[in-house]
């Protein structure tokens, strides 16, 4: 595990270092300032990992920053709201909701004192204590189930898998008591737990760090999951499966930690139904989440140049699929890509091509194009990792082919 | 070496264990106590109150230092809680738990019947001979206290005061069942009565318990309910024990003090792997105290000794002193499951259990005793016959669940079902309350 804890802070060192900030940011919640979290996260940014990534972090920062490129430009001391990291939007979120409900906890491995391996739990431990940031023993089957039953007998448990992979040993706890135990109860029990952590496909983690996971859960009834790529989506996510009475599962992204924005000081909350839509347009739907957000905006700074206007839909919801906002798109512009970093077999892109093959088809000028990872394990090399997602090339030609 | 001849060498380990009389819980008397830290560990657990704000680490002696295992049996209760009399039970007690385990035993029963006429379906695991297990444990516990069940579970939910009607109903699959007839014979739940399940795979129920022991001890220690001294009991067999989530579980549990009670019911038998051909060590109960907690063996037949060991396991962690596991060796009057021909098991070890019946031993005993009369208990019987019968009654008068319930408990909150091509909420479409809806 220790490669994969600070895999993202390479990359995101870099990214802070290519920004300035203002130390005399706003003043956060809970009396923190911007600065001295900044301070605490150069500490573990600067362990030399950067060097070592250095030019791969750089390429990625190109293409997470591409989008973020409008935000980022706006930043000034003047406007409102605060700047922080994905993963501080996070641990924000998740703050915000410890303080306003007592029976909000978190357990997993490593989640308290040593912050989390992503350090979205940092600091909760010294502030509400070992019970309310549980760690627990290396043993993912009982304590997900553990959470589940927590949460049966009126608690609120964040779960957090250390890496979303490691879930997969408490597949049967999800699967069967989370997605089943409220509806074989009759309805008697809720369960309303968060299950999230640090997933997808990083930077040469090898096949089992490096797991698209959203396939394996979404046929589970009874649970939702929504995946967060910004730090404003991430926080309002993060609160608003804490607050639901349902099991959400939320996916957050190895290399997304460490972007940066603008988030508002009010405190807000997301819809976990609805999708977001990051650039209207007219030509083509191209829908997408997590990470190939970027993958796609990075591609469609390139369409644009070459004449396309594409609509640009994270769907953040992968279960359910907000029918209504993709649905208005592709009445739209009758034309439809997916991107995802999923695998193909039975991967959400499959799940999406059937919703709108059954519910818009008559809106289709052109059949659904569906990009995914490769159906094999994730390889450690460089460049068959990089083989294996979508790359904005890639996304470029397929718009170009639906748009002939 | 045949099953037979295993067979008869580990019951020579446990009449071993037996002869400790009484005290069954002197059977783990000796064990290493757990409480020493390891050398050039500083570390202790912080504790806030959730008024506080900041985060001051509690005294490390306060916080976790486990309490020596061994403990418990020195501080063995008075055998009898009856003042002036040598007998373990008051008449009051003696006629409660007989008639449970005669409802259980009944009810059982009944289930057969149905069963072979064709009013249930699916895997239908009776507990027939575990009774002095069930009502040992459950009869001792508040409606607060949770209970965790396995796939054989409509005793413990009955014991727990789950109406039989309700229970009946549920393996009927009616709409009247405890679940609506959506759990079914190995999902039965009450949340009134505190019985968060039956869980129909192995093991997966322990992890549920704990979790429910850490909500006991969370509302205490974090939201400050100091009344609140729940404890849960988790029930689960021999077989189980063999699997990762039974020892995860356990030292989880004793890691933190958990309020829970591990309660297995050995019945020597998972389906058709005799519990000696699984298991490296057949003794589980010397699991606890491998954790650090009390390990205890009892004579699972014998209601009385089940509740003496079961009082002092609820209150140890009634008192937060942390978890047990208690062995309870008992047996199976039928097979695994009624699908199970139950082809592996002798005659002769079959005919020895049957001889030591609970239910027969306990009428034995209060009649000896003076605690009943046979008319007194020939009452009991045949009021919970007209139990049973008027729960199948109900259950078969009972209808089906309607259409509109199939869609209705997926989701705790309906909008899990996401918003519809027209931007509404796909649960406020009428199909949703019909369940007509395709999701």
């Amino acid at each position: 595990m220790a490669a994969a804890v600070f895999q993202g802070f390479g990359a995101s060192t870099a990214l802070s270092l290519s920004k300035s900030f203002d130390s005399k940011r706003v003043k956060l919640p809970f009396g923190r300032s911007l600065s001295e979290r900044r301070a605490s996260f150069v500490v573990v940014g600067s362990d030399g990992r950067v060097v070592l990534d250095s030019s791969r972090a750089q390429k990625l920062v190109t293409n997470a920053v591409a989008t973020k490129g409008d935000s980022a430009a706006a930043t000034s001391a003047s406007k409102p709201g605060h700047e922080l990291l994905l993963f501080e939007a996070l641990q924000e979120g998740l703050e915000e909701e410890m303080e306003r409900d007592p029976l909000v906890c978190v357990m997993g491995e490593d989640v308290g004192h040593y912050g989390g391996s992503y350090k979205v739990t940092k600091g909760l431990a010294t502030k509400y204590g070992d019970l309310r940031v549980l760690d627990t023993p290396i043993a993912e089957n009982s304590f997900t189930g553990m959470g589940i039953g927590a949460a049966m007998t009126g608690l609120r448990p964040i779960v957090e898998g250390m890496n979303m992979g490691f879930l997969l040993l408490a597949y049967n706890q999800i699967s069967n008591n989370c997605g089943m135990l409220h509806y074989t109860s009759g309805g008697q029990f809720k369960i309303p737990i968060v299950i999230r952590g640090p997933g997808g496909v990083g930077r040469q983690l090898g096949a089992e760090h490096s797991q698209r996971l959203e396939s394996y859960f979404q046929s589970i009834p009874g649970i939702q999951m929504v995946a967060c790529s910004t730090p404003y989506n991430a926080k309002g996510l993060m609160k608003a499966a804490i607050r639901s009475d349902n099991p959400v599962i939320l996916f957050e992204h190895v290399l997304l930690y460490n972007l940066k924005e603008r988030i508002p000081d009010e405190e807000y909350v997301l819809s976990l139904e609805e999708a977001e839509m990051v650039r209207p347009g007219e030509h083509v739907t191209i829908l997408t989440y997590s990470r190939m957000r970027y993958h796609v905006m990075q591609a469609a700074k390139t369409l644009v140049n070459k004449g396309y206007d594409p609509e640009v839909i994270d769907i953040r919801s992968l279960k359910p699929f907000d029918l209504y906002t993709i649905g208005n798109s592709v009445k739209k512009t009758h034309r439809v890509l997916i991107v995802e970093e999923c695998m193909r077999t039975g991967g959400i892109g499959a799940s999406l091509t059937a919703a709108i093959n059954e519910n818009f088809h008559d809106y289709l000028d052109a059949p659904i194009v569906c990009l995914s990872s490769q159906d094999v394990p994730t390889p450690y090399a460089g460049t068959l990792e990089e083989w294996t997602v979508v790359q904005p090339g890639q996304i470029v030609t397929a718009v170009e082919q639906l748009c002939k | 070496m045949s099953a037979a001849s295993l067979s008869s060498a580990i019951n020579a380990i446990r009449s071993a264990s037996f002869a400790h009389d009484r005290s069954a819980l002197a059977s783990n008397a000796g064990h290493p106590s757990s409480s020493s830290v390891f050398l050039g560990s500083t570390a202790g657990l912080r504790f806030n109150p959730i008024s506080s704000s900041a985060g001051r680490p509690r005294s490390s002696a306060a916080a976790v230092a486990a309490v020596a295992a061994s403990n418990v049996v020195k501080e063995k209760q008075p055998k009898s809680s009856v003042s002036g009399s040598n007998l373990l039970i008051t008449k009051e007690e003696g006629l409660e738990l007989y008639e449970d385990m005669v409802l259980g035993r009944a009810f059982e029963d009944m289930c057969a019947q149905m069963y072979y006429r064709g009013k249930m379906f699916g895997f239908v695991h009776l507990y027939n001979g575990q009774e002095a297990v069930s009502t040992g444990f459950i009869k001792l516990l508040k409606q607060e206290d949770s209970v965790v069940s396995t796939y054989r579970d409509h005793v413990h939910a009955l014991s727990k005061g789950v109406p039989a009607r309700q229970v009946m109903s549920e393996l009927f699959g009616k709409e009247t069942g405890c679940c609506r007839g959506q759990g079914g014979s190995m999902h039965m739940f009450s949340k009134e009565h505190n019985l968060i399940g039956g869980f129909a795979f192995i093991g997966e129920g322990i992890p549920i318990a704990t979790g429910a022991a850490f909500t006991s001890k969370y509302k205490r220690e974090v939201l400050k309910e100091e009344g609140c001294d729940h404890v849960t009991v988790a029930f689960f067999g021999d077989g189980t024990c063999n699997n990762g989530q039974f020892s995860e579980c356990l030292n989880m549990a004793q890691l933190w003090k958990l309020p829970i009670i591990f309660v297995v019911e050995n019945n020597l038998w998972a389906i058709g792997m005799s519990h000696l051909r699984a298991t490296s060590d057949p003794q589980i109960w010397k699991k606890g105290p491998a954790f650090g907690m009390p390990g205890v063996h009892v004579d699972g037949m014998d209601v009385l000794k089940v509740r003496e060991v079961a009082k002092e396991a609820v209150g140890r962690a009634r008192r937060g002193e942390g978890p047990t596991l208690v062995e309870c060796e008992t047996y199976r009057f039928r097979g695994h499951s009624l699908a199970d021909p139950d082809e592996l098991r002798e005659p002769a070890e079959k005919a020895k259990y049957a001889a030591r019946d609970p239910i027969a031993a306990l009428k034995k005993y209060m009649i000896e005793s003076k605690l009943a009369s046979e008319a007194e208990l020939k009452a009991i019987d045949k009021k919970i016959d007209e139990v049973v019968e008027d729960a199948v009654e109900f259950a078969d008068a009972s209808p089906q669940p309607p259409r509109s319930q199939l869609l209705e408990n997926v989701f705790a909150d309906p909008k899990g079902f996401g918003i519809g091509p027209d931007g509404r909420y796909r649960c406020e479409d009428p199909n949703f309350t019909a369940g007509t809806a395709k999701v």
